[in-house]
């Protein structure tokens, strides 16, 4: 008798998720996110370099909230992947593999973006005197 | 290839409950069922089982299962002492050995699944034909050309010593079956067991096939889709961290290149 094809087992469906693999899927993401990121910022100084008036238009984007949503994402993105970044500098020399140590270090490159990119968010408004 | 979702065939429904009669202290097990000869999707099968009869362990409540409720239930043991790594399936969301997982460890109701993204063959047992063929192509022997020594090929107690945490490797999959890396590309990469293998032997100081061994893992595949995510250490049962291992192992490739 033919046997039924077999099917295959559950994974992403089941399998518990942890700090180690958020960090790692998402150095993945905000990576892929920071690309996308360094086409705003050539757009950008494209602009600048086209004179004034053009200048202006793109800065409205930027200053739109929905701009500003963007970049403070892209904010975000960067601390992240910067701090993961790191993270991986070391495991890539072999420390950080301690089950503890390494949990630990994952969650912390989240507590450090989001930290850092609050900080530089006031720091901007501060600067621009919003507040 | 990365494919987040389960092909058609294998879609888990929903399938029989079965309640323990009269019993007081109860715990459900939800467990993964599929029958090669009845042409269906998988499904979770859910059993009552009676704790007060039951022994502690996860084992023992499938033993029990198969005994008591319903004796087709599928799945492979042995040992039943975390030796021989023939229970492994994916409890209550990640890997483990069901005779060293206890009952009271696991919070609520307990889903039983087979070790992840592998062909099943029935319920709990899945093919691992390609995780042992990988295992095999490391060459997990002793390799010399220097003439064979009179007696054995001595070791100091260091050098014996950087052989621990590897050694103890029972081959049971739960680190290899819980590595997205693994699950996205098990067909290339080499995956955490047999790299943890691999490491074994690259540092045993008898072993003379040192350089050998690193030609054949340097690949963009079989040693280099570690993405540390670390899930195969905090997988094993035995407490050995192939994470770490790997990462050695890239470290050597890097400074045989000087």
């Amino acid at each position: 008798m033919a046997k039924a094809k077999r099917p295959l087992s559950p994974h992403l469906q089941v399998y518990t998720f942890s700090a180690a693999m958020a960090a790692s899927i998402i150095h993945r993401i905000t990576g892929s996110a920071l690309a996308v990121g360094a086409i705003f910022l050539t757009w950008w100084l494209v602009a600048l370099a086209n004179g004034h008036a053009y200048f202006n238009e793109v800065q409205g984007y930027a200053s739109h909230p929905v701009g500003r949503l963007v970049l403070f994402g892209l904010t975000f993105a960067l601390m992240q992947h910067f701090a993961s970044g790191i993270r991986h500098l070391f495991t890539d020399a072999g420390k950080l593999y301690e089950l503890k140590t390494n949990r630990n270090t994952a969650v912390a490159t989240f507590v450090f973006a989001a930290v850092m990119t609050v900080v530089i968010w006031i720091a901007a408004y501060k600067v621009m005197g919003a507040f | 290839m990365v494919e987040f979702s389960l092909p058609k065939n294998s879609v888990v429904g929903k399938g029989k409950s079965v309640k323990a009669e009269g019993a007081k202290n109860t715990k459900n097990f939800s467990v993964y069922r599929w029958n090669p000869d009845d042409g269906k999707n998988p499904h979770m099968d859910t059993f009552e089982v009676d704790l007060d009869d039951c022994g502690p362990m996860v084992l023992d409540a499938l033993i029990k299962i198969k005994d008591e409720m319903d004796s087709t239930v599928t799945f492979r043991r042995s040992c039943r002492e975390g030796v021989c790594g023939s229970c492994a399936m994916n409890i209550d969301g990640k890997n483990g050995l069901a005779c060293t997982t206890a009952i009271e460890d696991v919070k609520g109701d307990i889903a039983i699944t087979p070790l992840p993204h592998q062909e099943v063959i029935k319920d709990l047992v899945p093919d691992l034909t390609n995780f042992y063929a990988q295992y095999a192509s490391i060459k997990p022997w002793l390799e010399t050309q220097s003439p064979t020594p009179e007696k054995e090929r001595l070791q100091s107690p260091a050098d014996r010593k950087k052989l621990d945490g590897l050694y103890e490797c029972i081959l049971c999959a739960c680190c290899s079956t819980s590595c997205p890396s693994y699950w996205w590309n098990g067909d290339k990469y080499l995956g955490p067991a047999a790299l943890l293998q691999a490491y074994r032997w690259l540092i045993d100081t008898r072993d003379e096939s040192t350089g050998d061994r690193l030609d054949d893992l340097e690949d963009p595949f079989k040693l280099f889709r570690c993405h540390t995510i670390m899930n195969c250490a905090n997988a094993c049962p035995k407490g050995l961290n192939p994470a770490k291992a790997i990462a050695e192992t890239k470290k050597m490739m890097v400074s045989r290149h000087g």
